[in-house]
């Protein structure tokens, strides 16, 4: 009997860890937001994670996006050529990366920049004792590390998102005029034509769940870290994994949500 | 708060980490304006004791007091109050390595918007000096410290804010004999200062007696022992006096795989 039940038991322990791990994380999500609300606000700790979000992705998320258009737009032509409507390239271009590929590619990407660097740094100092300096200095760990943190990813995807649509359906221009005999201003105009707001509104919203997503994920997983350099570098490890798997999965849902009509 | 009140009371303090009972109530008063060293071997306790006073463990019995408040069960709020008159110097120091040593010697006084940044460079200068570093090391990143220096600092943070209780974990511990000498008198120097109840846990028996007025050791998640600091090693406690002694053959075996 033992052995027909040990795998419904062992069901039974992943999910019960499962939910109890969702629901700490959301715990901890929730308090670093109470600490958004209420003072003191540490403005430079948030610019300084801002920056290191926004403008130190910005390379690898313009080269990612650049590349991704161009790809698309040689792929989408072959395919389309099949059904004699090469025409429609630069919409398939426009719409894929505005409401997929843009928010996706470019979280991704910051996930395996910020989220690995978040986990890092708060989980050296957890195993260094730094993270209870700071409560032995009068001062909230939570408040101090995670909540200027979650703002900044938030705030800064979406932004990188707008950098990230414009240079893809630029690179999907480009090899639209220089390689498939497209028009530069039938191109764009076709572009612009068929794009709506509700699609780069979508791909921005998507970003800033992504971000805080890649940033809550980053400091969870860093504030939990123990057992060392070894410790800090399995934090490191799912700090990535999982911010990856949530942006595939939360991307399917708010699709499902945003795209339900 | 009568004389008679202890700066610090522990009493019946006991925590467990899952089948192993660490602290198994504990028992302890230390006197306002003393400097109390606790001692013991590795794993006796004797940092979750001083976890569970700065409020960074819960305990899972018992009682701390503070100026004859009960402290151990506070909101994070409550307790960031305690901890303003709170310094602590962290055995490898704890320096925040993201900032610069002035910034992290006046942290305290930053994050509680108690001074500006601008005089915040003089403090840090005026505060490094007390523990004997020039003001150009302010500068430095903690990174490009040698132990003693960080040391030395860490010290210095802990005594900006004028804490009125200063816990420090294992102060000389990696440094050499003549740098723990130096720490050992900054310490006292510094305590002596500011008038501070002073509360270091080492099992260094020389910095045990220059840092010390009373003494304490715990064994076995229990305090088996207390008195003068410059009685250890002639207490008349074998265990205390071989534990001070460092001899191998007494009544502490360690526990070790054949």
């Amino acid at each position: 009997m033992d052995r027909i039940l040990d795998p419904v038991a062992a069901i039974g322990r992943a999910v019960i860890a499962l939910l109890r791990g969702t629901g700490a994380i959301a715990l901890f999500a929730a308090e670093a937001i109470s600490h958004l609300v209420r003072p003191p606000f540490y403005g430079r700790l948030f610019l300084k994670a801002f920056i290191e979000i926004a403008w130190f992705s910005l390379p690898v998320v313009a080269l990612t996006a650049v590349f991704t258009g161009m790809v698309l737009a040689l792929q989408s032509y072959t395919g389309f050529a099949r059904f004699n409507a090469e025409g429609a390239v630069a919409n398939v271009v426009v719409l894929s990366i505005t409401r997929e590929l843009g928010p996706v590619l470019a979280g991704l990407m910051v996930a395996g920049r910020i989220g690995a660097a978040f986990a890092a740094e708060i989980g050296t100092m957890r195993v260094t004792d730094q993270i209870d300096a700071l409560s032995t200095l009068s001062t909230n760990p939570m408040k101090y590390l995670v909540a200027p943190r979650l703002l900044a990813g938030t705030l800064a995807l979406p932004l990188l998102v707008i950098v990230a649509d414009t240079l893809g359906v630029m690179g999907g221009w480009l090899i639209g005029t220089q390689q498939l005999g497209f028009g530069s201003g039938a191109y764009l105009k076709a572009t612009f034509d068929f794009l709506q707001v509700a699609d780069v509104v979508s791909g921005l919203i998507k970003a800033a769940v992504f971000g805080f997503v890649i940033a809550l994920m980053g400091c969870w997983s860093g504030y939990h870290s123990g057992g060392g350099a070894q410790g800090v570098g399995r934090a490191t490890t799912s700090a990535v994994v999982a911010s990856s798997i949530l942006i595939l999965a939360l991307d399917y849902v708010l699709t499902a949500v945003l795209f339900s009509r | 708060m009568s004389q008679d009140t202890p700066k610090i009371r522990l009493k019946g303090l006991r925590k467990a980490f899952g089948p192993k009972q660490v602290l198994d109530g504990v028992d302890l008063d230390i006197r306002a304006g003393h400097s109390m060293v606790i001692l013991g071997g590795s794993g006796s306790g004797k940092s979750v004791t001083l976890k569970c006073i700065l409020g960074l463990i819960p305990p899972d019995e018992g009682l701390i007091e503070i100026d004859g408040r009960d402290v151990s069960r506070l909101s994070r709020a409550e307790r960031e109050a305690v901890n303003d008159r709170i310094g602590m110097l962290f055995q490898n120091g704890a320096l925040f390595d993201s900032l610069p040593v002035w910034e992290n010697v006046c942290f305290k006084l930053l994050a509680q918007r108690r001074i500006s940044r601008a005089k915040a460079r003089d403090k840090a200068a005026e505060v490094l000096a007390q523990v004997g570093l020039a003001s150009s090391v302010g500068d430095l990143s903690p990174a490009e410290l040698s132990g003693g220096m960080q040391k030395r600092v860490g010290l210095a943070r802990a005594i900006a804010a004028e804490p009125d209780i200063i816990f420090f974990d294992e102060p000389t511990t990696g440094l050499d004999p003549i740098m723990g000498a130096v720490i050992d008198g900054l310490i006292v120097d510094c305590v002596k200062r500011l008038g501070a109840t002073a509360v270091s846990i080492t099992h260094d028996m020389a910095s045990a007696r220059r840092i010390g007025d009373d003494a304490a050791m715990i064994h076995r998640g229990q305090i088996i022992w207390r008195g003068a600091a410059a009685s250890l090693g002639e207490t008349g406690n074998a265990m205390v006096d071989q534990f001070a002694r460092g001899e191998r053959e007494g009544p502490i075996q360690m526990e070790l795989r054949k």
